[in-house]
């Protein structure tokens, strides 16, 4: 066995580091929460969304950027969808007729992921979907 | 010396090849989403520490600080507390002041002839300025991610997501720190090719330590804003990592997993290299001993104890003969 020099604040600096490098495994155990898996609720009604779910999940926020800027800065409010029917672009109006609630089904998923998009502080929500 | 740079480009091409290779052609998802990143988590964990230790073991048979100020010594003499420290709380200040604000880069200096044969010297701050650009928009990057490891996201990840997207260019938002980094480091990368003299010191490692965090930070950014993933899902494998109950995420696409892939690397590869000066840094005898080798003897750890004859014993062992050739003696011994 070598000798150790400055053991203590040596071993007392890696053991810190170690502990807070290792948080992740550590913190969510604690907290119990490493197996929450958010729900999202959806309403249908026999509707088909904008998109395939495939391509919402990932690229929501490119459509609705699309969206935002052809009805504010090209003032065009009606967008075909790739089966040929006709729906207005609007996230209050179309987004949230099926995605009743807001907070069970945008929130949850952004604050799963720590996301705070900033389209509430223009947009209001639905009193429906307020809830 | 080109040579150099061209072995760095193809390792990190073969690196980045791998993942593609493996999960596009061969589907080892499994392989390269649970065990890949395991692996690197310990090699990073296990090797940080034989770094660590090995250092620890090794002794220090100087004092040797490097100090750049006037040592203390008479009173009359100015004396610099914190660059040439002969205190604790000297060592303390001028160690704080190394990693937070990387002082010593700031001492880099060009020199040149002038016509006249002065010899001008002119502080260059660019290299300063890359570093800690750059190492800095790493640990908010860094950070950032914790997003993905911890359930609920700590309140100061989701201020440090919104103060980096503070402008709101595109949706997803730009990070600051994605461009900063990637500048810096681009910076650093050109610097070591475009300066004959940097490039004449510079290893195939160092470009590619350089090259390793740039296709890191590429790869990342190609998975946000163009090749976009679904999180949730990412979310559920990262979480599944950390609580040990594996998931193979369903739908990512190769993109992600360059990213994972190169990450893991980085990790595995940290403690072997260069990188390591992270924790190097902490324990550089130039650094961390105080400027005081005259005013307190240093023992050295090496010493065993050496056999000394006093000149005392010698003497009483001679005294006779040497009071016979008429050899003064220290010790009178009575007569007898």
């Amino acid at each position: 066995m070598k000798r150790v020099y400055d053991g203590k604040k040596i071993i007392t600096g890696l053991v810190l580091f170690l502990a807070a490098f290792t948080s992740p495994f550590w913190y969510n155990t604690v907290f119990g929460t490493f197996d929450y898996v958010p729900e999202l609720k959806v309403e249908k009604n026999g509707k088909e969304c904008v998109k395939r779910t495939s391509y919402m999940k990932t690229n929501h926020m490119v459509l609705l950027r699309f969206w935002r800027d052809e009805v504010v800065r090209s003032g065009k409010r009606i967008y075909k969808k790739e089966d040929g029917t006709e729906i207005e672009m609007s996230l209050s109006g179309t987004c949230l007729k099926c995605h009743k609630n807001k907070e069970e089904f945008c929130d949850r998923c952004h604050g799963y992921l720590g996301k705070a998009p900033r389209c509430w502080s223009c947009h209001n929500v639905p009193r429906e979907a307020k809830k | 010396m080109v040579e150099r740079l061209a072995y760095a480009f193809l390792f990190t091409i073969f690196l980045i090849l791998v993942p593609l290779i493996g999960v596009g052609i061969l589907n080892l998802q499994k392989v390269f989403s649970i065990f890949v990143p395991y692996l690197a988590f310990l090699i990073f964990l296990f090797g940080l520490v034989y770094r660590v230790l090995s250092w620890a073991t090794s002794p220090q048979p100087f004092k040797i600080p490097l100090v750049a100020g006037q040592q203390r010594s008479l009173k009359w003499i100015k004396s610099s507390y914190i660059e040439s420290p002969y205190t604790k709380t000297g060592v303390f200040l001028r160690m704080l002041l190394e990693i937070i604000f990387f002082r010593s880069l700031l001492r880099e200096e060009k020199v040149e002839t002038h016509p006249k044969k002065w010899l001008l010297f002119t502080s260059k701050k660019a290299l300063w300025l890359g570093s800690i650009i750059f190492h800095y928009s790493l640990l908010v990057i860094a950070l950032r991610h914790l997003k993905l490891f911890f359930e609920p996201v700590p309140s100061f990840v989701s201020l440090l997501h919104r103060a980096d997207s503070l402008f709101e260019i595109f949706l997803p938002t730009v990070y600051i720190t994605d461009i900063l980094a990637l500048l810096a480091l681009l910076f650093l990368f050109f610097r070591r090719i475009l300066v004959r003299q940097v490039m004449y010191v510079s290893y195939a490692t160092d470009y590619f330590a350089l090259l390793l965090i740039i296709s890191v930070i590429l790869s990342g950014a190609l998975v946000r804003y163009f090749f976009r993933v679904d999180l949730f899902d990412v979310k559920r494998f990262t979480l599944g990592l950390v609580s040990f109950r594996p998931y193979v995420p369903e739908v990512v696409g190769s993109a992600f997993y360059v990213h994972l892939f190169l990450v893991s690397f980085l990790f595995a590869y940290f403690p072997f290299s260069k990188l390591i000066h992270a924790g190097g840094i902490f324990l550089s005898p130039t650094r961390n001993l105080e400027n005081t080798s005259r005013e307190k003897r240093y023992i050295n750890p090496w010493n065993y104890p050496v056999k000394v004859r006093s000149y005392e014993e010698w003497e009483d062992e001679f005294r006779e003969m040497m009071r016979e050739a008429g050899i003064p003696v220290e010790k009178e011994e009575k007569e007898s």
